[in-house]
């Protein structure tokens, strides 16, 4: 078992992301609506059951655990609360006897906090279906002595009878202000300096999710303990694609000439770039672009074809060839080029 | 005796002769007392690896050196026993979960489990941790990447994964959230000449410049393929001189040649042929989409640029039809029917 004195020593070499995690409710970043529905839940102390749902990195697991301590006490949040996750084999005989077992037992009202436990049902979306439908009437049965807490990322995957005995909180991505205001806090604390364009931009390639966000921060620590963090670095980091590399690719559509595209392509693949994340920078590009460079019906039609490419990489096709006609059709959209129906 | 590659492979950060960017930086992390978990990802033959285990060499010392390899089982929940190959030392683990197909899942979560929840013994190890190296973690599949989101975090303190891939698109974000993610770019074609020409030097070779830069061109930015190819070409030729042939594998000859001989005749008779051949290549276990694809690039270099471009759409689209088809050579073959149709109409309308 482990040991709950944490040495100093371990302590920093701790990922951030853990170190940080909100301890309590108010500490949860940007979540405004749904903290304050939970604060009035824990104030009456008579929780329902729960699921969370929401991209990565916005707190779900951080809210449950904050509840979970307020509620409990460090201490005994041990014996009150299991957590179970995708790493744990979560079949249905595990439902059917180590949940069921722990969510019949009963526990003294002597001690404090509120008499029933917590079961957090982590990375919900990955349990099967008959899992799932399994904990249907175990929920209903236990509710006097257990609450559960599912924590999924698409709520579509979680089988509605389940659903519909949950409060449904949704987490929504991390607005630009509250990500860059915890990155601030974190910076101070770690006495790491950092300026306000590039916290932007560590902000700006984590897509809202905190975690992704902090994760770089503490990378970009320990590469650059003194030095000032570069942009192109921290796009590095978050596998972005330099946006010169995009600009060669469209260039080399606008040249019309094939062999150019076919080389640039290569290139571009030796380098180890990512097809999925070229799709996305290229959309960005291409469709937020207000210099005129693409009418709007040839961006209306890149889109497509971007969507369809991604379709294809989605099933696993070959990003090489695949990008490699992206482009192509792009150079024969954006070239009013006649294309020729070969059926 | 054993290979070139191996002979030369370089054994620490600082023997590395190209991208020394990142060999600086993954220094800096080996040594910062916080290092985190790392995707290293880029094309085959890029050095992947050879960074990895100098970056476990960089941290752990000489140890990482003494390699086991032992078969561990592990059981199904329906009893179905698997077994997976891991090479280990004292300080880190190396697996590819991959092997075992639909079963990887269980695999991550014994194995990881297993070592994650005991700590390092020895106390006078560099580093508190234990590596575990995850390789092809590009064919993980979704129920395995799902399984090791919390247990990376949960057990941070004494394990820290290092997933090696070529793509990171089938990597799920929440992994990749998690990680440092190292890119790993494909030689050029001068470092790879430089490697050679290391090389020859050392094992007192004598090889025009020309040659090597031959090799490395052919490559296509497949440093291990070079030197491969290169060892070949010693064995096989005594003296090799400016204008020796660098060789290629067979199964590329034989698509090259598919591709010639689609040029040339159009004809039903033809497509017959180049079935046989297909089904040659596939007996000797070439995946079809590798072979679609080459098809592809041999066949750009022959016709003309107007045909090339509906080619492209033509090979993208049989791509896919591949991956999710049942019968490969059906969609290889419409793929070369196709081709023909669109070099004959090309030609009558000229």
């Amino acid at each position: 078992m482990k040991k709950s004195t944490v040495s100093k020593d371990s302590e920093d070499s701790q990922p951030w992301t853990e170190k940080y995690r909100p301890k309590s409710l108010e500490d949860v970043s940007a979540q405004e609506e749904t903290v304050a529905v939970l604060r009035k839940t824990v104030l009456s102390q008579n929780l329902p059951h729960m699921l969370f749902y929401g991209p990565p990195g916005t707190g779900k697991t951080s809210t449950i655990l904050a509840i979970a301590r307020e509620l409990y006490g460090v201490e005994n949040m041990r014996l009150r609360v299991k957590e179970l996750n995708a790493s744990d084999d979560r079949g249905i005989d595990v439902i059917r006897v180590k949940v069921k077992k722990f969510a019949r037992t009963v526990i003294s009202k002597n001690t404090r906090g509120p008499p029933y436990k917590i079961i957090i049902l982590d990375e919900a979306d990955s349990m099967t279906y008959d899992a799932q439908a399994a904990l249907r009437r175990l929920m209903e049965d236990s509710s006097n002595t257990t609450r559960f807490c599912l924590i999924c990322n698409y709520v579509t995957r979680i089988i509605e009878p389940i659903v519909s005995r949950c409060a449904q909180f949704r987490f929504k991505p991390l607005d630009t202000s509250s990500s860059k205001s915890r990155l601030e806090m974190i910076c101070a604390k770690e006495g790491m300096i950092c300026d306000s364009q590039t916290l932007d931009e560590l902000v700006r390639v984590s897509n809202g999710d905190l975690r992704t966000a902090i994760t770089y921060l503490q990378t970009a620590n320990t590469l650059f303990k003194n030095e000032m963090i570069t942009l192109e670095f921290v796009r590095e980091l978050a596998g972005f694609i330099q946006p010169d590399a995009i600009e060669q690719l469209i260039q080399s559509a606008e040249s019309h000439s094939f062999n150019k595209i076919e080389n640039t392509v290569s290139q571009f693949f030796l380098s180890g770039y990512s097809a999925v994340q070229l799709l996305f920078q290229i959309q960005d590009q291409i469709i937020y672009d207000n210099t005129g460079r693409f009418t709007e019906i040839q961006k209306a039609k890149i889109a497509m074809y971007i969507g369809e490419i991604d379709k294809y990489l989605s099933e696993g096709c070959d990003e090489h060839l695949q990008v490699l006609n992206l482009i192509v059709t792009i150079s024969k959209n954006i070239s009013n080029y006649e294309t020729m129906d070969f059926d | 005796m054993c290979l070139l590659v191996d002979k030369y492979r370089p054994t620490s950060l600082d023997q590395l002769t190209y991208h020394h960017d990142l060999s600086h930086l993954l220094k800096i992390t080996a040594h910062s007392g916080s290092f985190p978990h790392m995707l290293m990802y880029g094309p085959s033959g890029a050095g992947k690896k050879t960074r990895i285990f100098c970056v476990l060499k960089e941290l752990f010392g000489e140890g990482v050196e003494k390699i086991k390899i032992d078969q561990r089982t592990f059981v199904t929940s329906s009893n179905r026993k698997l077994d997976a190959n891991i090479a280990s030392s004292i300080y880190h683990l190396e697996v590819t979960p991959s092997d075992v197909g639909n079963y990887d899942r269980i695999v991550i979560q014994e194995l990881i489990k297993d070592v994650a929840q005991t700590q390092q013994v020895d106390l006078n190890a560099k580093q508190r941790f234990k590596v575990i190296i995850i390789n092809e973690a590009d064919a993980l599949g979704r129920d395995a990447q799902a399984a090791l989101r919390r247990t990376m975090e949960k057990y941070a303190k004494n394990i820290r994964i290092i997933f090696c891939c070529n793509v990171t698109s089938r990597i799920i974000a929440p992994i990749r959230s998690r990680c440092l993610l190292v890119r790993v770019a494909a030689p050029t074609i001068e470092e790879s000449t430089q490697v050679l020409r290391q090389i020859a030097t050392n094992e007192k070779i004598k090889i025009s410049d020309d040659v090597l830069i031959r090799i490395a061109g052919k490559s296509e930015g497949n440093l291990r393929n070079a030197i491969l190819t290169f060892e070949t070409m010693i064995m096989q030729q005594a003296n090799i001189s400016k204008t020796s042939e660098v060789p290629s594998p067979d199964w590329k000859d034989h698509i090259e040649n598919i591709a010639k001989s689609i040029i040339k005749t159009q004809s039903s008779a033809n497509i017959m042929e180049i079935r046989l051949v297909f089904y040659e290549l596939i007996n000797h276990c070439i995946p079809a989409p590798i072979i679609l694809k080459t098809l592809t690039f041999a066949l750009f270099k022959h016709v003309h640029d107007d045909i090339k471009m509906q080619i492209t759409a033509q090979a993208s689209f049989y791509d896919h039809r591949l991956r999710t088809g049942q019968k490969v050579i059906i969609h290889l073959e419409a793929f070369v029917i196709k081709v023909m149709h669109l070099i004959l109409s090309n030609n009558q309308k000229s």
